[in-house]
């Protein structure tokens, strides 16, 4: 009795998992955490009902490594990949991405077809984006009042206060550029030449001493809510989840923001291209993008997804005026330059470790 | 009769006849070969996981041949090139060549990030010209110049010449702020690019004052774990090792939340009057909050192999000094202290070489004085995958630590030395 119960089981078990196996299965990787949550939802959860087909979950932590050593094993288990942008031109340069062809990313929901729905930028050879988050500053309104843009930040005569600043030459040198009044357009042809770089050092001399210096993304919340620091730059999706979910009196000052986006890849050689090809392109799409911002405060890479995007999961905070994409914020906005960052990391990173230990 | 012969020649013989030193020596032999064949497995482990990477890596410091293996055409015309003159159209027709086949074998951006190294900028001049390089046609040299007019700088020729050399000092250049040229020479890059010999001295420094204070600190606390009754002096013993148990990262954040300005420090100085409100004292972001947190987090490493060795110190040694007519003072610094020596130089030892190779909590806790060398090397590795450079930094790291291991057995001896 027992037994052929066991014996029943185990055979309907072969049944649905050979009838799974039909299916496609992809893996998705991501970042993890509330992140990966918001991409389940809008995502994920949408794209099995639709398709059938299966999604594994993985997280990892950023880089190449892994897809490095999966390409070059001939061995590739991940079929699309959330990475930063600079992981996705170097990965597409060395030959670890699958080429994506831009004609298959379907049109807006409101028409405009998909290469110029994208922010320019969103789409590369091997990659297109998914959300956009951006470098900001933010303080406690407690405090400070009166904030009008980024040359405030480097106002200490102004607003006189430790300013929280992340170790590391990138988004600060164009911030500092933006605050001593370089339009965004030309923040990166200035930083092309040597005076434009003594410019921005320049304008960080002026606050230096006044800087507490943080490295990880949670730090800048905490060193506001602590009153460390006055002011400080942060991830926008820090001080929004300080904000909404943990009732702290954090603003987000949009002026001088600097854009940067997430994007999906697939690894090359993936066993499952067609359909993780598929899923790339529909968790793309303008619903699916605006969906995902109830979940988390970064903004959809699509410009038509932003009339969609609706309520915070609280119910009751409205989350466009939260994206770094939102037409109030793009005023003063600067898209983070891949290609410069690529070119000259190496010498500013010295340079600024130098004027540091200066 | 065997007897006879062995004592005629002067040699001793065993029974077979052979020379009782030949067979003491095979004896010998064999139980050796048995006790190696006993850690065998455990040196080649060893050999394997430890040995060969280290090695593997510290060579990439002088060899790198990304650009000779992607590039072979135009590594052959630079090797002929004597790095003056004008580049010639046969250069860039080998450069061309080369260009159109590392972009098919998608190893462009490899060969780019290469010679972007040696000078900034030129990145994206070869990833952009080896996108339209199968489309150029003779000449080339004017083609490539005006596809980008920096291929007319002959700066970028110069790099490529010397990220083409597979054996290059280059990186160990690089890793004491000087710049190798093409022509051989060396020169010290611009004061506003010099960092690595500034880390490097500041790592060092960090780490003295932090063995200093360590021993400051941590010797009264051994001599009074040693001289308690067991019981008090294991309890007391648990104080000292559950720091020791913490997570690293937890430990740091809680200095954070000890000595930052809103903290309980500055708050109770406040509060009993040592300072106002508005002049907190800065304990932390800065070099001070490095040195504290280094300090506690090390602690550990100093008290052990001290307790141990002062546990094994017989009381009566001081006893008899005393009884001898020695003051309290005489006692402990002429019987006491040197019996701890070995103690205090495996201490100082393991506190010096652990702090040389810290990163985490300097940068959570230094500020902008809050970088030291394995910062660098640790975002070599992972960040810049400059692999070369970290080999070179790293390598530096180790001879000097070699070297202050030579001195410290010249100075104390290293079989003075006792771990526990």
């Amino acid at each position: 009795m027992k037994l052929s119960h066991v014996m029943l089981g185990a055979a309907s078990a072969l049944a649905i998992s050979t009838a799974v196996y039909a299916e496609d299965k992809i893996t998705v990787v991501s970042w993890g955490g509330a992140y990966t949550k918001s991409q389940v939802e809008a995502y994920h959860k949408p794209w099995i009902a639709k398709t059938g087909n299966q999604i594994v979950s993985e997280d990892y932590n950023g880089g190449l490594a892994e897809i490095k050593a999966q390409v070059e094993a001939g061995n590739v288990t991940w079929d699309i990949v959330d990475v930063e942008y600079s992981d996705a031109i170097r990965g597409c340069d060395e030959g670890l991405l699958e080429e994506i062809d831009p004609s298959i990313l379907p049109a807006g929901a409101d028409g405009t077809p998909a290469m110029d729905d994208f922010i320019e930028g969103a789409v590369t050879d091997c990659a297109v984006s998914n959300i956009v988050w951006s470098t900001i500053f933010a303080y406690d309104t407690t405090k400070v009042s009166g904030v009008e843009g980024i040359s405030d930040f480097f106002d200490l005569d102004k607003f006189p206060g430790k300013r929280g600043i992340r170790k590391n030459p990138k988004a600060n040198l164009e911030m500092a550029l933006m605050a001593d009044g370089v339009p965004a357009a030309e923040v990166y042809d200035m930083l092309e030449t040597d005076e434009g770089v003594d410019r921005a050092f320049a304008k960080l001399d002026t606050i230096k001493d006044s800087v507490v210096w943080w490295e990880a993304g949670a730090q800048p919340p905490q060193l506001l809510a602590d009153g460390e620091v006055l002011m400080t730059t942060a991830y926008n999706g820090r001080i929004f989840n300080a904000a909404a979910g943990e009732g702290q009196p954090f603003e987000v000052n949009w002026d001088g923001q600097i854009l940067d986006f997430d994007l999906w890849v697939i690894p090359k050689g993936s066993p499952n291209k067609e359909a993780a090809m598929d899923f790339l392109t529909f968790s793309t799409e303008t619903e699916q993008l605006a969906a995902q911002a109830s979940w988390i405060a970064y903004g959809p890479a699509r410009k038509s997804s932003g009339a969609l995007v609706g309520l915070y999961n609280d119910g009751k905070t409205e989350m466009a005026p939260h994206m770094p994409t939102a037409a109030d914020n793009l005023g003063n906005a600067l898209v983070n330059n891949f290609e410069f960052w690529a070119d000259n990391q190496d010498e500013l990173n010295e340079r600024f470790a130098a004027w540091l230990a200066q | 009769m065997a007897d006879m012969t062995a004592l005629d020649s002067g040699v001793m013989m065993a029974a077979d006849g052979t020379p009782l030193k030949k067979k003491l020596k095979q004896a010998l032999f064999l139980s050796r070969v048995r006790a190696f064949a006993l850690v065998a497995p455990l040196l080649l482990f060893i050999l394997a996981s430890f040995i060969v990477p280290i090695v593997m890596l510290l060579w990439q410091g002088v060899h790198n041949d990304t650009y000779t293996k992607n590039m072979p055409l135009s590594a052959k015309a630079l090797y002929e090139w004597d790095g003056q003159s004008d580049p010639t159209e046969s250069m860039a027709e080998a450069l061309v060549a080369d260009l159109v086949v590392a972009r098919d074998n998608k190893t462009i951006g490899r060969v780019a990030t290469r010679v972007n190294r040696e000078y900034s900028g030129t990145r994206s001049l070869f990833t952009k010209s080896a996108r339209s390089a199968a489309k150029m046609e003779a000449p080339f040299l004017e083609a490539l110049i005006d596809k980008d007019k920096d291929w007319a700088d002959i700066e970028v020729w110069k790099a490529m010449k010397i990220a083409s050399k597979s054996y290059t000092p280059a990186f160990y250049a690089a890793a004491v702020d000087m710049t190798y040229n093409a022509d051989g020479s060396f020169e010290r890059v611009e004061e506003q690019g010099r960092i690595y010999v500034k880390l490097f001295l500041r790592t060092f420094m960090v780490s003295l004052v932090v063995t200093l204070a360590c021993f400051v600190l941590g010797f009264p606390v051994a001599y009074l774990l040693s001289t308690l009754p067991m019981r008090t002096s294991n309890l007391l013993m648990i104080l000292v090792l559950l720091p020791f148990w913490t997570s690293l990262l937890v430990r740091t954040t809680a200095w954070i939340a000890m000595l930052q300005s809103q903290g309980i420090l500055n708050n109770i100085f406040v509060a009993v009057g040592i300072t106002s409100d508005d002049a907190r004292f800065s304990l932390i972001y800065n070099m001070t909050g490095t040195l504290i947190a280094m300090t506690h987090i090390l602690l550990p490493f100093m008290i052990l192999p001290l307790y141990s060795v002062m546990r094994g110190i017989s009381p009566s040694y001081v006893r008899a000094a005393k009884s001898l007519g020695a003051t309290n003072w005489t006692a402990f610094w002429r019987v006491y202290f040197p019996a701890t020596i070995p103690g205090i130089g495996a201490g100082a030892l393991l506190v010096f070489i652990l702090s040389i190779g810290y990163y985490i909590t300097p940068a959570l806790v230094g500020g902008q004085n809050g970088t030291l060398i394995s910062n660098f090397i640790a975002d070599h590795m992972q960040k810049t995958l400059n692999w070369s450079l970290a080999a070179a930094l790293g390598g530096l790291l180790l001879a000097s630590v070699l070297i202050l291991y030579w001195i410290y057995d010249k100075v104390v001896g290293i079989d003075n030395m006792k771990l526990g």
